[in-house]
């Protein structure tokens, strides 16, 4: 009966119960919008990950050391193309895939055209392996990869680079260095990756290839191998193993260090989860400070209010309503605006989020707790910062309340 | 014992500045069921104070105070509250409507508060109410849309919603016209006709002259209690 009593007095004044509102539906709004473009902005984080490739481990051999003098990653000249084949061989209950990559920096040359850039030599089974798209003819296959073929498929950038902007590369001849390799493929651009290294600028040829006549290595050593595993469950043992298996392969005794180190994409997930919590603690702590103003809003009004009714508060007490009753009421309209504004917000804010998405094409990721917890918290709003109105009210004297002018 | 209200002794002191001020000084009373009885006295006689103690509002500092075989001189806010709700009905100067509300709703409040009936029948008996007032058809009128006695009468409707055995009016004509004075006079009387006990604070002679019986009340006591054919006890 005192929900009825207050809900007939909320609608009595709509002007007044939507401007209290406001301040509730801006701030349940904005946190709701904030959350769902932060949460995609994680969700875009997270794919920029994966498209450095799934369940995958890096293998990469140890440094190569002139004299005291360390140099770069992958330098050095310890593992070869039967390491990968043979982790591929005998890890297979564990790993999906395995591509070795033989890098070498070369000029192209078509025609007038020239370009440097990265030559990968690597395995066929790269697309899935670090999630490579073909956009036009095909990738090479293992026929060409185990019969040394001159074959490439180049990124979107060198497409550019060394094609005019109609022209099919697919079937064409570029040179690579001195040697004429044929153009099967060109890969789906992927863009900068998250340092703004341009991922496209890149050619791919098979390893074999890329070993024999570019690098032209005579212990057939790789600069590294793409290990992707069929789940990520399985890293710590598939660490283990490939430790295992290369040490046994390269006969390397007990006191002796690995001469190879592995990475994996855990390291980066973590920095990307720090990230993540780090912008939601800012979010969190922004959304707290509007829906306190919105909380001393609705305070703020409710005492107005009180002020204003006081006559109505005298006659309804006089007509029989109990003191708790007179407090109910007040809460109860309290949180009734609160959480009427609460859903408004929730409302405003799904919509404002979608929009913003739409026109910059960021995704857009509204989950549904945070929704139901942003409405529940300003019905919390709603009740805290109603009590103290609701219990002014409740201790007036109704003599006082009927005589006041 | 058979009377609805008894005082006995009451008092009322106001603990205000230096000097007690003794607003009701042992004033003792008797009002029977379905007496139509008018306070009077001049400003500062303890007129309205005594209202407020029979009402309900405030408690005397002392002496007793039976309501219905009930003692209701010391009670809490919420057996006040809960008395007040099913026992007594209140009918002010400035009538006291919710503003932007609709007459039905205005009749419907106190039965919200009690809780007794069902939607429907709350429904019914207060357009029965206003139909018992003159009203009928004006339901959905909100109190800008009505006159002052049309108010008032809204009001009234109001006080009689839970059924009480008394009704209180403070000047209820104060603030009317001639001609809507006599009609709510008119409607008292037929109340009162009714067996409803009507208790009236008035300082107009012709507006007290309705009543059946005159307390008249100086420097907080009772001064004068005579019981007189009322003027339109006729009709």
């Amino acid at each position: 009966m005192v929900f009825k009593v207050a809900v007939l007095a909320i609608l009595r004044n709509k002007t007044r119960s939507l401007l209290t509102c406001l301040g509730i539906i801006v701030g349940i709004a904005a946190v709701i919008a904030v959350l769902a473009i932060g949460k995609g902005a994680s969700t875009m984080m997270l794919n920029e990950i994966s498209s450095i490739g799934s369940n995958l481990v890096m293998v990469y051999p140890d440094r190569d050391r002139q004299g005291a003098v360390r140099t770069g990653m992958g330098s050095g000249q310890t593992m070869t193309a039967a390491d990968a084949e043979a982790v591929k061989r005998e890890l297979g209950h564990l790993v999906k895939y395995v591509s070795p990559a033989v890098n070498a920096s070369t000029q192209l040359i078509r025609q007038n055209h020239n370009w440097n850039c990265r030559v990968s030599g690597v395995g066929c089974d790269m697309p899935e392996v670090r999630n490579w798209q073909v956009a036009e003819g095909r990738f090479f296959t293992e026929a060409e990869q185990r019969g040394y073929s001159r074959v490439c498929v180049i990124g979107a950038t060198v497409k550019a680079k060394l094609f005019e902007g109609e022209e099919d590369p697919v079937g064409q001849v570029i040179r690579i260095g001195a040697m004429p390799f044929k153009v099967v493929g060109v890969l789906a651009a992927k863009g900068a990756n998250g340092w703004g290294l341009d991922q496209d600028d890149l050619v791919m040829a098979p390893y074999t290839t890329v070993g024999r006549v570019l690098v032209r290595s005579k212990f057939k050593s790789i600069n590294m191998m793409n290990v992707s595993l069929h789940d990520m469950k399985d890293l710590e043992e598939a660490k283990r193993e490939i430790t295992a298996l290369l040490r046994q392969r390269h006969k390397l005794p007990g006191y002796q260090d690995d001469d190879f180190e592995m990475r994996d994409t855990t390291e980066l997930m973590a920095t990307m989860g720090s990230v993540y919590s780090l912008m939601t603690v800012l979010l969190t702590a922004v959304a707290a400070i509007s829906l306190l103003v919105g909380g001393i809003g609705i305070m703020n009004i409710m005492l107005v209010s009180v002020t204003e009714r006081i006559k109505e508060i005298g006659l309804r007490m006089a007509i029989g309503a109990t003191p708790f009753m007179i407090l109910s009421q007040f809460i109860i309209e309290s949180v009734v605006l609160s959480t009427v504004g609460g859903a408004m917000g929730v409302a405003v804010g799904v919509a404002a989020a979608e929009v913003i998405g739409e026109i910059n094409h960021w995704p857009i990721t509204i989950e549904v707790a945070s929704t139901v917890y942003a409405f529940l918290f300003s019905a919390f709003v709603g009740m805290f910062f109603g009590f103290y109105p609701a219990y002014r009210a409740s201790k007036l004297n109704p003599i006082d309340c009927l005589r006041y002018e | 014992m058979s009377h609805l209200i008894e005082i006995r002794d009451l008092t009322k002191i106001y603990a205000q500045g230096a000097e007690p001020v003794h607003a009701l000084d042992g004033v003792s009373i008797d009002i029977d069921e379905g007496e139509f009885v008018a306070i009077m006295g001049a400003s500062g006689s303890g007129k309205s104070t005594m209202l407020n103690i029979l009402g309900c509002l405030d408690t005397p500092t002392g002496g007793s105070y039976r309501l219905d075989g009930l003692e209701v001189a010391a009670r809490s806010r919420k057996e006040l509250a809960l008395i007040r709700n099913r026992k007594l009905g209140f009918v002010f100067q400035s009538f006291n409507l919710l503003p932007r509300t609709c007459a039905i709703e205005q009749v419907e409040l106190p039965d919200l508060y009690m809780g007794r009936l069902s939607r429907r029948e709350r429904r019914r008996r207060a357009l029965k109410l206003l139909e018992r007032v003159g009203l009928g058809g004006r339901g959905t009128h909100t109190p800008a849309q009505l006159s002052g006695g049309q108010q008032q009468r809204v009001a009234i409707a109001r006080a009689l919603m839970n059924e009480p055995p008394v009704l209180f009016a403070d000047e209820p004509t104060g603030n009317l016209d001639t001609k809507a004075s006599v009609e709510i006079m008119k409607l008292f009387t037929e109340l009162s006709g009714e067996g409803i006990t009507i208790v009236m604070v008035t300082h107009e002679d012709d507006i007290a002259g309705y009543a059946g019986r005159h307390l008249v009340m100086k420097d907080g006591k009772l001064v004068k209690d005579d019981r007189r054919v009322p003027r339109g006890g006729a009709a």
